[in-house]
């Protein structure tokens, strides 16, 4: 028998959708050992997220009331070290999240458990589980196992696994975390500055401009030609991070997933992991990108391979 | 006081990769290393903390990795500071991020560092897992994804702001010594001057084995890590449907596709 436990998540009161997927990723591995699926639901006050944790194949509900509002890297740790080494699961999901970069790999060390992150596939052959991960910017995948450890850790990637739609009814227990003192302590949250009523999570069309703008100077004739397209303007990273456009338009894992838009213009954009995080499920990708091995190529439904220039100075003139 | 910078030299694969014959990683041939971007940012960190302190802090960046890994410290070297740490052995092959972590803690504790600044995630296989490991290791405080840091030497706290989703961030106290790891942007990491470049090839690099460091051989390796590869493989890439023509031509069809799309 091997149990799957899955670890909430929550912030300001919302909770992860990755940890519905993770129950999804559980159910189907619990299914393979006949094993239970047990989510742990971790906050100060666990309770007001069970109702929407309990999914079909879910068999238990733990409550782990914490004595922080918020994440705390040690409290969250030795909370679910506790658990884990009470329960005894085979598996341990955790949404890969900001939090998760934040406590997992302490938990893995502290536990000795097996481990990775940003798991997108997992199963079992035979009595080996094994992980699929990510390598080299999407350019290959690997596969890991876990020899030796009866107990693994694993950081689910966002938008893989499937949750559960029917609700379950689970039985709900608690379960009593030792009393930890957070070392580190939380002074405040800084909301980004305010974006003018532009949503990019809201945007059904949206031209998005990377690295290859090469230069600040360069970016008003995007903002042109968004505006001529009709489409709100997104970024990657590195834009946001030269302050060349507002932190709120930057699409990807730090910052917004498009989750409405249905035509998405890369330019310019060579398509990092952090950046498909956001973008990637966007079923109209149109990639421009002197780079015909670009990654966003490989998401994208149609392509130029071309200089980005040349191709906004045409569409700005045929649209004019 | 001291902050040790543990970088990392990562992989950049050519066009035409090959998988090694023992299926579990790229074959050599295709390899190409340099300094991962997020180690640029935590080594910048680490400068900029030295030098406005002048004196008072001593950044040393460290890597775990065989001789050609020295490279990716004389980029640092070049930059600043004035010595590295290159920890190795044949033995570490196969070593995970957690089995790394035992290494950079072991040069933490004989360094007596206050500070450790690693970057949040590596370029080539995006673990996000050795810093916090290594905290773990020290039994050290930890914040991930720094975005911020301000620190006063003497002090025994730092603030720091970790960067969270939709570019919100949290403020947060943190008491030394403590492991950060440190996200894109924090700065604006400088170029190295011709000088500092030349500078750089007389700078001790001091190479010491996990031995050295008193590291048992269970505890690095496939032996020491908690994972292994089982099998590495080239996924099926989708492949966008490409618009060809003269730059007149593509921006017209591509005005097509949008209205299509639009009305659809």
């Amino acid at each position: 028998m091997a149990d799957i436990l899955v670890i909430s998540e929550q912030r300001r009161g919302v909770l992860s959708p990755v940890v519905s997927e993770a129950i999804g990723a559980a159910r189907e591995l619990a299914a393979q050992k006949s094993g239970k699926v047990l989510v742990a639901v971790v906050g100060n006050d666990p309770s007001a997220f069970t109702p929407q944790l309990s999914l079909a194949g879910v068999d238990e509900i733990i409550e782990v009331a914490l004595n922080t509002p918020e994440f705390q890297s040690d409290i969250y740790e030795e909370a679910v070290l506790a658990l884990i080494n009470e329960r005894k699961p085979a598996v341990v999901l955790l949404p890969h999240s900001i939090d998760s970069l934040g406590y997992a790999p302490a938990l893995a060390v502290k536990g000795n458990f097996g481990f990775t992150t940003d798991v997108f596939g997992v199963r079992y052959e035979g009595d080996d589980l094994v992980a699929a991960r990510q390598a080299y910017q999407e350019k290959a995948h690997v596969e890991l196992d876990f020899p030796g450890k009866s107990t693994v850790v694993l950081t689910v990637r966002g938008g893989s696994f499937k949750a559960p739609e029917e609700a379950g009814s689970p039985s709900v227990t608690a379960f009593a975390a030792p009393a930890t003192a957070g070392r580190t302590t939380h002074v405040a949250f800084h909301d980004p500055e305010a974006s003018a009523g532009e949503d990019l999570t809201a945007a059904e069309f949206i031209l998005s401009i990377g690295r290859g703008v090469a230069d600040e100077d360069n970016v008003a004739q995007f903002e042109e030609l968004a505006a001529a397209l009709n489409f709100s303007l997104g970024c990657s990273r590195p834009i946001a991070d030269n302050g060349w456009l507002p932190k709120y338009r930057q699409v990807g894992q730090s910052g917004k997933t498009v989750s409405a838009c249905k035509v998405y213009i890369a330019m310019g954009i060579s398509g990092s992991v952090q950046h498909l995080a956001g973008m990637k499920h966007v079923p109209n990708i149109i990639a421009i990108n002197k780079d015909p091995e670009a990654s966003i190529l490989s998401v994208a439904r149609y392509g130029i391979v071309g200089d980005m220039f040349e191709i906004a100075n045409e569409l700005r003139s045929q649209l004019s | 006081m001291k902050i040790l910078v543990p970088v990392k030299q990562v992989e950049i694969l050519d066009e035409d990769f090959e998988i090694h014959d023992d299926g579990r990683r790229v074959d050599s041939d295709y390899i190409e290393h340099e300094l991962n971007e997020w180690d640029d940012y935590s080594w910048e960190t680490a400068l900029q903390l030295m030098e406005k302190h002048e004196g008072a802090v001593e950044a040393i960046p460290m890597t775990v990795g065989p001789d050609g890994a020295d490279d990716v410290l004389r980029k640092c070297l070049a930059k600043g500071g004035e010595r590295a740490i290159r920890v190795w052995d044949d033995a570490m092959e196969g070593s995970d991020p957690i089995a790394i972590a035992r290494v950079i803690a072991a040069v933490a504790k004989r360094e007596d560092v206050k500070l450790v600044l690693a970057g949040t995630q590596s370029t080539d296989h995006g673990y996000g897992q050795t810093g916090i490991a290594t905290a773990a290791l020290l039994g050290w405080p930890h914040v991930a994804v720094v975005s911020e840091l301000d620190y006063t030497p003497g002090s025994e706290k730092a603030t720091v702001r970790r960067e969270l989703e939709g570019g919100v961030e949290e403020e947060i106290e943190v008491p030394l010594p403590a492991v950060l790891t440190i996200q894109l942007g924090i700065n604006e990491p400088r170029y190295a001057s011709l000088r500092g470049i030349k500078q750089a090839k007389s700078k001790e690099i001091e190479e010491v084995s996990p031995q050295d460091l008193g590291i048992p051989a269970n505890e690095i390796g496939e032996a020491g890590s908690a994972a292994r590869v089982r099998r590495m493989y080239v996924p099926e890439r989708g492949k966008a449907e490409l618009i060809v023509g003269t730059p007149a031509e593509q921006a017209k069809r591509l005005i097509e596709i949008v209205n299509e799309l639009k009305g659809a």
